[in-house]
């Protein structure tokens, strides 16, 4: 499975690329969701993908029975998809802001400092 | 003591709530605070004044040798007595002197910040923990110099102040890193006994160099005096706290805590006592030859700070003794001085001295307590700043290198100091009456109590010098210098040389006043002139070239296109991570369909094609929908492959992504097309670039593992240590907290990111 | 090309009306559950603090900023503050015991029948809890209000 996940990230990496390479500022916005999806299921692949043995400890057990899911890199990818949506919040008022200032979504009319 | 540092933080967060309720009493009630911390400090006197030293320790990052140790001895005794017994009259002084001015609480928020790290700055152990505090009081001190920050000057002023002393605290950085490698350890008292393997270590120059470039910016040192009489910017409380306890007191600080590692070390001792010397005169003189009268106090703080290097560069058991009596004398006399000086100011509206005079009759008691205050800073007997001048002397003369040099400068200094103490205490109140912008009357009892106490204390210490002897000065010289000393004070020492100087100084002091009203204009045009070839053209100069190199590179590598950044970011990202990938790994394409149930791949199917609509589909709608259907089914994903929580948390954000992009996307326009059939082809490419290189990478990360992960020992410790079942939790908000702390900390940034900007616009209407 | 525009935020439906009443309440106490249960089972503050900005940002579509800000009492921002503050709280306890800082304490002590563990643990956990909800109903409380 990992391998496949392997492609398809690199799928969705070249989508957002493509589209934060975009000058309509909407775009931008989408390349930005893609990216840290794919960001999150990079983090998700190389570290092994188990189905069925999530990182939990049984009641009464001090210790996992059998091998569980790596839980290290499912708490980074967690903050990391919160984190995701607060940046991306920003990103699209920025953006909003940015379009009613210059009153142009053409990311490459958006040059100066001084509107 | 931890609580004694972290009280006032404390309280400063409460601050705000204070002020409502207790209006112009403010300042009564915080003084409570350093009131009860100097009664907590004196009560460790007796123990301190018989050479205990007491430590104390809390773990911060012990993996790091990093702790808030803390450690009392003669030295850090007094510091942490001059900032609370003096913090306690700033707080008093400073609710009157600000009665009525609209942010207060903020002002007392961020004064009791500032005294906090100061005492926190005086009382570690810990060099990674001093240098904590040591930034703080640059920070808190900015934002003070700057508090009225609706004046362009006082933003300019702060900025200077907080440039200078950061970047000194940059080389202080390297400086303390260098000590502790040497030293072999973070704690300065384990540093300070371990001096011979600092002194004979390859780094000692580059040590002390580093160390004295950020404790001379600090301490205000020639030749980066400039920004301190520009601090005066701030209301005067401040100018009184940061000149007599705090803020240019940490470097001496500093200094005098390093002497006994240093002193043996000529190049410390050399530009400690030549740079000291120079400072010392180059204040008086400025002094001399300024009007306003909070200019003139900050020139003479310049003084004594060259002064007390100079002191400490000297380093015999005389110069010890003067350096301690010294700095008790000046941060007695200097806070009441600005005190008073903010008091006449306060009362009659102008600083300029010129504009003074006659104030006797309408401010009898300002007048008697500056008196007071200025024989001290003159050296006068029976002040206790007497006994510290003549001491200065003895020390002078006593010195082996450059006596010739140094004596001269000292005498000019004194003369010169003379004359100012004269010029503070006199020209305002006698002679007759000038029309002020205000009209005069005597200050209120909050603004005279402080200055009114130190300055008694000046007397009283004077009179009786072996009561601060015996507490505390043996124990603080004990501190700073290598061998145990013993002393006593007195005023009066029979006829010898000190004295006759000090009868020299006195002449040439009454002189320089006696001729101030016709010898000053000229001095100050002269130092006008002086000043465009001065340290501070120099500041200034260095500002501006700093901004034209920015500007400069700015029109080079940005010109403002996003597109243009983003592809040479992305192709140096591809172009050195795929030469590393190769060269180290090799080119090993592989795919493994074993064990892939039919419904994984339909999972996957629906997540490529979801993207692949979103990047075609011309439909805003539709776009923001298939970012819900990828959201969606990478939540899918994490779910099935042993993450609940992960695929909880994406279905919950996923719908408030879709949310917010409803809320704010419809209201710009649709997907435009601007790009050329070029540019199109330019981009695929380079996205097609950067994907081939992330699946190569990751088929290489899935393919080795160089090391175990320690995930493991999240395992097994999760319910053992952390009596938590749900290990993904555990980690979150056991283990590895400090990272989510961080992390709330950045959503709450985004989230007020988000809110001033829309709020601003609001206002904007 | 261009999309129909939702003209307006609030949703006059009945059904969305009545049903966002009664879910709201459910909801915050489904977050409660999910905070509290977090460190044993799926859950923990962030999930449940975007469950409770999940149940807000609903009512607040069909009942309105206004009377959003009405039943919440407090500013979104101030549960943010509170968050953060509660977050930092937790870092002190295992100073006073002389330990690193973030060290987690606990208290466990029996009511009834029941264990009861509380800990600088929760005390984080509701921290992240706060800061969620509050900057999320931050965001979506200031879009909604700029577009009014």
């Amino acid at each position: 499975m990992e391998s496949l996940m392997a492609y398809v990230i690199g799928i969705l990496f070249a989508a957002a690329i493509y589209m934060m390479l975009r000058r309509s500022i909407v775009k931008l916005v989408i390349g930005l969701i893609i990216l840290s999806n794919a960001a999150n299921l990079l983090i998700f692949a190389v570290s092994g993908m188990t189905r069925g043995a999530p990182p939990l400890i049984p009641e009464g057990a001090a210790a996992p029975l059998g091998i569980i899911a790596d839980p290290l890199p499912q708490a980074l990818i967690l903050t990391a998809i919160v984190i995701a949506f607060g940046v991306l919040a920003f990103a699209v008022v920025l953006i909003h802001r940015a379009y009613e200032v210059v009153g142009n979504d053409d990311l490459d009319q958006m040059k100066d400092t001084d509107t | 003591m931890l609580f004694a540092v972290l009280s006032g933080f404390i309280l400063a967060m409460f601050t705000p709530l204070l002020q409502p309720v207790a209006q112009n009493k403010t300042g009564w009630i915080l003084a409570i605070l350093p009131l009860s911390l100097t009664l907590y400090f004196a009560s460790f006197v007796p123990a301190v004044s018989q050479g205990e030293v007491i430590y104390q320790e809390w773990q911060w990052l012990p993996g790091m040798d990093i702790n808030l140790s803390f450690m009392l001895d003669g030295l850090s005794l007094l510091f942490a007595l001059l900032i609370s017994f003096i913090g306690v009259f700033i707080f008093i002084y400073a609710g009157s002197y600000l009665q009525g001015h609209k942010s207060t609480a903020r002002f007392f928020v961020i004064m009791l910040a500032f005294m906090a790290s100061m005492l926190g700055l005086v009382l570690s152990d810990n060099l990674i923990s001093l240098f904590v505090f040591w930034e703080l009081t640059s920070i808190t001190s900015y934002l003070l110099i700057g508090f009225d920050h609706e004046d362009e000057s006082a933003r300019r002023s702060a900025l200077q102040g907080l440039f200078v002393t950061v970047g000194g605290g940059l080389a202080l950085m390297a400086g303390l890193i260098m000590l502790a490698t040497v030293g072999g350890s973070y704690q300065l008292s384990e540093i300070l006994t371990a001096s011979d393997s600092v002194l004979e270590s390859s780094l000692a120059v580059g040590m002390i160099i580093c160390i004295l470039l950020g404790t001379f910016t600090k301490s205000a040192q020639f030749p980066f005096h400039f920004w301190l009489p520009n601090a005066m910017a701030a209301p005067t409380p401040v100018s009184a706290y940061l000149h007599s306890a705090t803020m240019v007191k940490a470097g001496i600080y500093l200094m005098a805590r390093l002497n006994p590692a240093f002193t043996e070390h000529a190049l410390w001792t050399v530009s400690l006592s030549l740079f000291g010397a120079i400072t010392m005169f180059v204040g008086a003189y400025l002094a001399y030859s300024a009007t306003d009268i909070k200019k003139v106090l900050a020139y003479s703080t310049v003084m004594a700070l060259g002064t007390l290097t100079m002191l400490l560069g000297i380093g015999t058991e005389y110069a010890l003794i003067a350096f301690t009596c010294f700095l008790l004398a000046h941060s007695l006399y200097k806070a009441a001085l600005f005190m008073l000086a903010g008091a006449i100011d306060h009362e009659i509206g102008t600083k300029d001295l010129t504009l003074m005079g006659g104030l006797r009759s309408k401010m009898p008691r300002t007048a008697v307590i500056t008196a007071i205050a200025a024989l001290s800073l003159a050296g006068m007997p029976p002040l206790f700043g007497f006994i510290a001048k003549e001491a200065m002397f003895e020390a002078v003369i006593g010195n082996d290198s450059y006596q010739a040099l140094i004596l001269i400068l000292a005498l000019a200094a004194a003369m010169l100091v003379m004359a100012i103490a004269a010029v503070v205490a006199i020209k305002p109140f006698y002679g007759e009456l000038r029309s002020t912008p205000k009209k005069p009357h005597e200050a209120p009892l909050a603004m005279l109590i402080g200055p009114a106490i130190l300055a008694v204390l000046s007397l009283m210490f004077g009179l009786l010098p072996w009561v601060p002897q015996n507490s505390i000065l043996s124990a603080t010289v004990n501190a700073v210098s290598v061998t145990p000393a013993s002393f006593s004070l007195a005023l009066w020492h029979g006829f010898n040389l000190p004295l006759l100087l000090s009868v020299i100084a006195l002449i040439g002091g009454i002189l320089l006043f006696v001729f101030w009203q016709k010898t000053r204009p000229a001095i100050g045009h002269l130092t006008t002139q002086a000043s465009r070839f001065g340290p501070e053209a120099g500041y200034f100069s260095m500002m501006n070239g700093i901004t034209y190199i920015a500007s400069w590179q700015t029109r080079l590598l940005q010109n403002g296109k996003l597109g243009n950044y983003m592809i040479v970011m992305i192709l140096t990202t591809v172009i050195l991570v795929g030469y590393t990938l190769l060269s180290q790994y090799g080119l090993n394409v592989y795919l493994n369909v074993e064990g892939i149930a039919f419904y994984e791949f339909f999972i996957v199917l629906l997540m490529l094609l979801a993207t692949i609509y979103a990047i075609s589909t011309r439909s805003r709608l539709g776009a923001v929908a298939s970012m819900g259907v990828l959201g969606f089914t990478v939540a899918l994903v994490f779910i099935h492959f042993s993450a609940p929580d992960l695929g909880i948390t994406q279905v919950l954000v996923e719908t408030l992504t879709v949310i917010l992009l409803v809320l704010v996307l419809f209201k710009l326009p649709g997907f435009s097309r601007y790009s050329s059939r070029y540019e199109v082809i330019r981009d695929a490419s380079v996205a097609v670039l950067m994907g081939v290189l992330m699946t190569l990478l990751t088929l290489a990360a899935i393919d080795v593992q160089f090391f175990e992960t320690i995930s493991g020992f999240f395992v097994e410790s999760s319910y053992p240590l952390a009596k938590g079942r749900n290990i993904v939790n555990v980690i979150l908000v056991d283990f590895r907290a400090l990272d989510t702390l961080g992390e709330i900390f950045v959503l709450a940034i985004a989230a007020l990111g988000v809110f001033s900007m829309l709020k601003l616009r609001a206002e904007e209407k | 090309m261009d999309d129909n525009k939702p003209k307006i935020m609030t949703f006059n439906t009945l059904i969305l009306h009545t049903a966002a009443l009664f879910l709201l309440p459910l909801q915050l106490i489904f977050s409660v559950f999910l905070l509290l249960r977090g460190h044993d089972e799926p859950g923990g503050g962030f999930i449940a603090g975007l469950v409770a900005s999940g149940a807000f940002v609903l009512y607040l579509f069909a009942h309105g900023v206004a009377s959003t800000r009405e039943i919440m009492r407090v500013e979104p921002r101030d549960l943010l503050a509170l968050g953060l503050l509660l977050g930092l709280a937790a870092m002190f306890p295992g100073m006073l015991n002389g330990e690193a800082f973030l060290t987690a304490q606990w208290w466990e002590f029996s009511l009834g029948d029941t264990q009861v563990k509380l800990s600088t643990v929760l005390i984080f956990d509701i921290g992240v809890y706060f800061a969620v909800l509050g900057t999320i109903l931050t965001i979506v409380m200031s879009l909604t209000e700029s577009e009014e």
